[in-house]
């Protein structure tokens, strides 16, 4: 099979999807955001709801989301990307609304905007990126570094004393009434990623049943932040992230028992 | 024609509803009104005041310090309020609970007792009425036509039977007024 | 005839948004403006024109629900007083940056920190001047009665989306609490999504097959780009100065001595000019209805011709700095304030422009 044969319709295993942009993206390998993004296009794509969707992106790395899915997006100030979706979604209610966040612009700063609108029960969907640590402003301390995790705000790693302990936002908020799904996943193997899409998937569909918020969290690495191979990230990732943060699904309000 | 009043006593009163109603009758009468408010934590209770302007042209400010009538429904208000009639002006008091009666003699002084006007209407809550009746005996400046007008603006169709409650609390009021 | 009703200035705010067409109203409740809120959630105007309101968690989040609403080319809205329109800053800044149309209400306490809840002009270089970071104005408007509320609201909408630009309201607790007789002008109908997609191609409505997607944001990396862009900006406020500003004035024309008063203390200044002309003193008053931008031609005309000119501010003295400028020297400029919540008589700012004047 020659290269002109590969490229046959017939011959096609997979492709990109037609709403990731042809921009290169800006994020360093074997991050887990490229992952992220890709399958929020294919679900957006498989979905046809490219002309009722709109995007939000946060303050952090994945400022620059707008540069990659091909949607009307809207850039938050830091941390206030759900108080950016309520308003959306409440004028059109209509649309497909998402925000794309990472650990410190929604466990952090955005903390209020998040938690209230759980609580609101605001019929968005929210994709949370946990990998325990700021990318863009150079490796610091997030809400979510693990214990011991030594980053650049903790240096000799992460003191309760000094830093006090980790945020595990997702069972919090499954607390509220106003949340329908609320599931943790991540993107580290192609089966995992395949669970991530249908959470999202799952996610996208429920935003529009009235039923609540639906709040997708990744556990991702930074393995620049993390100082790490991309391997060695994804193996750090499965032995210290997934203790603390173990995947599968918190709440799923359709769920039959 | 300018009228500055200060109606003042407690939070309860119906101090400020009655300003309102004041005004609105105005409005009717197709004068000039602001309505100016203390605001705060005095609205929980304690005293509560409103500055009334009516007139025929276009208010200026609506911060004045001397009045042209002063409406005290408590001690406080009166000890607080009596030095600013303006001389010649008018001021009207409820005597419950009045021990120091006002003293001014470069003023009009008139009385009305409120509490004992609404027992007799029947319904406490047209107090303020009654006193509203009293300064609109002293300062006639609102015809009967209009009072009507802006009673039925200020109180909603579906308490229709509340407006002839206030009318006669306000007719009371004026036959229950004394000048000192 | 139009109708007219008692209302307070907060409650014309919010009467007006509704019959003006708002799409979305987001705030947080703080004295002295509550009452803007509390009318739109009693009218409940989602039943009528639709018109979404939002109680949000926090000023912050009130600022940021407009920045989302605004970004789909919605006419949206929030009201505070000052200590939350310090939060709000930050917003009003993105806002700015990202050119999005919105109407933010300042009514006007005393500051600094949490201040009294007594009305106030202590928040002009606040809000004339940026309050929040980088290089911007908001347009912005001092209602002096509750009409003015009424009337501000569907101007500042009008200039908001004209210049895509957020528009400050800038009153105080005295024309918020205020009731007046305001007139009910003819009712505007909310935008379709067909208007919005005309009057405001660059909103986030959706993506459709036909054009490129839209991205609404503030961010640009690039020194040269950013720079650009700065200099888009300041040209733009630069058009707003040329075409935007408004003022009024009372007894200007023949006028010796000019007092400068936005807001309530231009009402209270235009009963000293009354005292002052029965004295045979020539006064006269200028009331900028703009603050940005500024009356500073209209200044420097009068100053030509005044022996002096005296702002009367409810702060320590805030716009007289503006004043200056405009006059720059040709006459001199005199200042009067009060502060806490007090409020000046005319008697006793006559006094204070007597004593300024050397007058009897």
């Amino acid at each position: 099979m020659n290269i002109e044969d590969i490229k046959k319709p017939e011959n096609i295993v997979y492709k990109k999807s037609a709403l990731l942009t042809d921009t290169p993206m800006h994020y360093c390998p074997g991050c887990s955001h490229g992952t992220v993004h890709k399958l929020v296009a294919e679900v957006i794509e498989e979905m046809g709801i490219q002309e009722e969707t709109i995007a939000i992106s946060p303050v952090g790395c994945s400022v620059f989301a707008y540069n990659y899915i091909d949607v009307d997006w809207q850039q938050a100030a830091h941390g206030r990307a759900p108080a950016l979706a309520t308003a959306t979604k409440r004028l059109m209610p209509e649309k497909y609304v998402f925000t794309y966040q990472g650990d410190g612009d929604l466990a952090s700063i955005g903390t209020a905007e998040i938690i209230h609108a759980c609580s609101r029960g605001e019929n968005i969907v929210v994709i949370f990126i946990n990998n325990g640590i700021y990318g863009m402003t150079g490796g610091q301390m997030a809400p979510t570094t693990l214990l011991g995790m030594k980053t650049a705000t903790t240096p000799y790693g992460r003191d309760a004393k000094l830093n006090g302990f980790p945020l595990v936002l997702a069972p919090m908020i499954a607390q509220l009434d106003g949340t329908a799904f609320i599931t943790r996943q991540a993107v580290h193997t192609a089966a995992a990623a395949r669970k991530a899409k249908a959470a999202i998937k799952k996610a996208f569909e429920y935003s529009q049943k009235g039923i609540g918020l639906s709040f997708v969290e990744i556990v991702s690495t930074c393995n620049s932040g993390w100082k790490m191979s991309p391997v060695a990230a994804n193996k750090w990732m499965v032995e210290n992230m997934f203790p603390k943060y173990p995947l599968g699904d918190i709440k799923d309000v359709l769920k039959q028992e | 024609m300018k009228e500055e009043i200060i109606i003042a006593g407690f939070g309860g009163q119906g101090v400020l509803s009655m300003g309102k109603i004041l005004a609105y009758c105005a409005i009717m009468q197709d004068m000039e009104v602001t309505w100016m408010p203390s605001y705060g934590p005095e609205m929980r209770g304690g005293t509560a005041n409103v500055c009334v302007i009516i007139s025929d042209k276009k208010i200026s400010s609506p911060i004045v310090t001397k009045y042209d009538t002063v409406i005290a429904l408590n001690q406080q208000s009166l000890d607080k309020f009596e030095a600013s009639v303006k001389p010649g002006g008018l001021l009207i008091y409820d005597p419950n609970g009045i021990n120091n009666p006002p003293t001014r003699t470069d003023i009009k002084i008139c009385r009305i007792d409120a509490i004992n006007v609404a027992a007799q209407v029947g319904n406490s809550k047209v107090y303020n009425m009654a006193v509203m009746g009293a300064f609109l005996k002293m300062k006639p400046i609102i015809s009967f036509e209009n009072i009507d007008k802006g009673l039925a603006k200020c109180i909603p169709a579906r308490y229709a039977d509340l407006i002839s409650l206030n009318k006669a609390a306000i007719e009371e009021g004026m036959n229950a007024v004394e000048e000192i | 005839m139009a109708e007219k009703i008692l209302m307070k200035g907060n409650e014309a705010i919010a009467i007006s948004a509704i019959r003006n067409g708002a799409d979305g109203y987001f705030g947080y409740p703080i004295t002295p403006q509550s009452e803007v809120m509390e009318t739109l959630m009693k009218e409940r105007p989602w039943l009528t024109t639709g018109m979404v309101v939002l109680q949000a968690e926090s000023e912050t989040s009130s600022i940021n629900m407009v920045y989302g609403g605004a970004c789909c080319g919605k006419k949206v809205m929030t009201s505070s007083s000052s200590p939350g329109i310090s939060l709000m800053c930050e917003g009003i800044s993105y806002l700015a940056g990202a050119e999005l149309p919105c109407v933010v209400v300042n009514c006007q306490r005393g500051g600094p920190g949490l201040g009294t809840i007594q009305a106030s002009q202590s928040d002009y270089n606040q809000c004339v001047k940026g309050g929040g970071h980088g290089d911007y104005n908001a347009i912005v408007l001092a209602p002096a009665s509750a009409q003015d509320m009424y009337d501000h609201v569907d101007l500042g909408f009008d200039l908001a989306f004209k210049y895509r630009t957020p528009v400050i309201i800038l009153a105080d607790g005295i024309i918020g609490q205020m009731m007046e007789k305001v007139e009910l002008r003819e009712e505007k109908p909310r935008m379709t999504a067909e208007q919005i997609r005309e009057i405001a191609p660059w909103a986030t409505t959706g993506k459709p097959k036909d054009r490129q997607y839209n991205v609404i944001t503030s961010l640009a990396m690039e020194s040269d780009v950013h720079e650009k862009f700065n200099q888009k900006l300041g040209a733009k406020y630069a058009q707003i100065r040329e075409n935007e500003v408004r003022y009024e004035t009372y007894m200007a024309d023949d006028a010796e001595y000019i007092f400068v008063a936005f807001g309530c203390s231009s009402r209270i200044c235009e009963a000293v000019v009354d005292i002052l002309r029965e004295e045979g003193i020539k006064a006269g008053l200028l009331r900028p209805v703009t603050l940005f931008p500024f009356p500073t031609v209209k200044l420097a005309e009068l100053s030509e011709k005044v022996k002096s000119m005296m702002s009367i501010e409810l702060n320590m003295g805030q716009m007289v700095d503006d004043v200056r400028l405009a006059v720059n020297g040709k006459c001199p400029v005199g200042f009067y304030g009060r502060q806490g919540g007090n409020i000046f008589t005319p008697e006793e700012i006559v006094a204070e422009f007597k004593k300024f004047n050397n007058l009897k």
